[in-house]
């Protein structure tokens, strides 16, 4: 009798997997666990819990007992309520029934918009430093991830003229995502309406995630790569209800996108996820039912966090632009001497508080470190009095 | 309300160059207009919020409904000043409804209380009767939620 083989389960996985190297957030994450005594600036969601009328329809819905699946679109009431508010947030209409798709996050639109669209080969162009999940996101779709960097000197934004560079007979799909986590980039209308006419002109198609666009500051209006001419045919654009209502945890986000796309996600979608949770659903009824006063006094009050973030970092001699969205800053560490990762390791080691390393979101942001500002004002304070001591010792050190 | 009185009712101790910066404006701007609102009126002080319930505090709160003939020129006005006027009296209300005055009362025990009742208020000529309810337990205060059980935090570090 043959003695079976040791299994070697390494040798088992998809090669396609075994190149995707793990989140550098997730490295960093597992420092921090079990800690009671760090006061986090490394979170991607906002420090208070979804509004009250929001959890309270969930609570209800479960009351009634609406347990069931829901269409593998989503509910009808949820399509017509996002068809709505992306009318008149973003000035460009949808129809419910063949446009929209209800997914479980932006994330899930995201995997299911490259696997609808890409053949193995297909190159994607997206600005880097960017969200974690667009490179794997990509490659696990066989598509060929073509990171553009954008640049401190720039505040972040993306130069049509580096995308244009990037462009190959092979290139599909230019995927955006301004506001952008980690950096709180907007993307100048100017150079979005270049990168609508490339896409137009080399006939690319447009994933836009747009997840943090209710979170603007200063007074500035959300303009979408979707509203530029040629663009809504070619555009699937991506939203959720994880920033602005605080909802990160109900994982509900969606997809408009002309029919065809639509049809196409949705094919992948109704084998893998069947539907979004029906709770969520309905709690994203409620949230666009509620709107701007949902939101507005937490975007008010992130912006005043900003505020004070921004400049007590400048004072303390980290470079950092004014972010003009969502709810981060992505200031450059070098004046310190360190490196962003050994900056939030020495940081957490010597002062308790914890920022995530800005190569976690591309080697183009290793010199700069994320510090997410949705965080209690008061532990904001002191997390700025523990980083000012820190670069006050490195800076010295450094002999900056 | 403007934000800058906003931002005092939720953390009274925000510096004044926290709140220049969040808002945009001066330290000095920020200090004349505290100094002005203090002066007319508009702020009358600035305390901590506490649970009694995490302190040895002992005592009782009470809510009194109180009914009373209006007096002629005075209306409500002269009577609820009066009754402010007590220690024990932590807050006085002119209500619409089945009642005229909420008067909230803390005293050291129930007796405490009821003697109040007993011998200040009611013994006042325009009182017509009193209803006391005592506070069991506070679930939230000034904004403030109490004995919220404790949840899972969220994560320290996400994407």
């Amino acid at each position: 009798m043959s003695h079976p083989r040791k299994l070697d389960l390494e040798s088992k996985l998809s090669t396609q997997l075994s190149g995707i190297p793990r989140s550098g957030i997730r490295d960093f994450f597992e420092l921090v666990i079990g800690r009671s005594d760090v006061i986090s600036l490394g979170v991607g969601e906002p420090d208070k819990p979804t509004p009250w009328p929001i959890r309270e329809a969930a609570i209800r819905s479960l009351e009634k007992g609406q347990t069931s699946y829901t269409s593998n679109l989503g509910l009808e009431s949820l399509r017509i309520g996002i068809s709505k508010y992306v009318e008149e947030h973003f000035r460009v209409s949808y129809d419910p029934k063949t446009e929209i798709l209800v997914t479980v996050g932006v994330s899930e639109a995201l995997d299911l918009a490259f696997r609808a669209v890409l053949n193995p080969g297909d190159e994607v162009i997206y600005h880097q430093p960017c969200y974690v999940s667009y490179g794997p996101s990509i490659t696990m779709a066989y598509g060929v991830p073509v990171p553009v960097n954008t640049r401190l000197e720039d505040n972040f934004a993306l130069k049509a003229s580096d995308v244009e560079k990037a462009i190959t007979p092979r290139t599909k799909v230019i995927a955006l995502n301004f506001p952008t986590n980690p950096t709180g980039a907007v993307e100048p209308p100017e150079e979005l309406e270049k990168i609508a006419a490339l896409c137009v002109k080399h006939d690319l198609l447009c994933f836009t995630d747009e997840i943090y666009s209710e979170l603007l500051y200063d007074g500035a209006q959300h303009k979408s790569i979707v509203e530029y001419p040629g663009m809504r045919e070619r555009t699937v654009l991506l939203h959720g209800f994880s920033k602005a209502f605080a909802m990160t945890g109900w994982r509900l986000g969606y997809a408009c996108a002309p029919a065809p796309l639509r049809e196409a996600m949705m094919k992948i979608h109704q084998y893998c996820m069947l539907c979004a949770p029906i709770t969520s659903q309905v709690a994203g009824v409620e949230a666009l039912r509620l709107g701007a006063e949902a939101y507005e006094g937490m975007r008010q009050s992130y912006e005043e966090r900003r505020n004070f973030v921004v400049k007590r970092l400048n004072e303390m001699g980290l470079h950092c632009f004014n972010p003009g969205g969502a709810f981060y800053v992505f200031p450059d560490v070098s004046s310190t001497g360190l490196t962003g990762r050994e900056f939030a390791l020495k940081l957490l080691e010597e002062q308790s508080v914890a920022v995530v390393p800005g190569d976690a979101f591309g080697p183009s942001g290793e010199s700069c470190v994320r510090c997410c500002y949705a965080t209690a004002p008061d532990l904001l304070v002191k997390a700025m009095d523990g980083m000012e001591a820190f670069v006050a010792k490195y800076r010295k050190a450094a002999g900056a | 309300m403007e934000r800058l009185l906003e931002l005092l009712k939720e953390n009274a101790r925000l510096s004044a160059g926290d709140i220049a910066t969040r808002l945009g404006i001066t330290e000095a701007e920020v200090a004349a207009r505290i100094a002005a609102l203090e002066k007319e009126g508009v702020i009358l002080g600035y305390h901590a919020v506490v649970d009694r319930e995490k302190t040895d505090h002992s005592g009782v709160t009470a809510f009194i409904e109180v009914r009373i003939t209006p007096e002629s020129g005075g209306g409500f006005d002269r009577f609820a000043r009066r009754v402010s006027q007590y220690e024990q009296v932590r807050g006085c209300y002119l209500m619409s409804g089945a009642y005229d005055l909420a008067v909230v009362v803390e005293g050291k025990d129930l007796y405490d209380v009821a003697r109040f009742v007993a011998e200040k208020l009611s013994t006042l000529d325009v009182v017509l009767s009193t209803a006391t309810h005592f506070q069991l337990r506070t679930y939230k205060h000034d904004g403030f939620m109490l004995n919220t059980p404790p949840t899972d935090g969220p994560l320290l570090v996400s994407p």
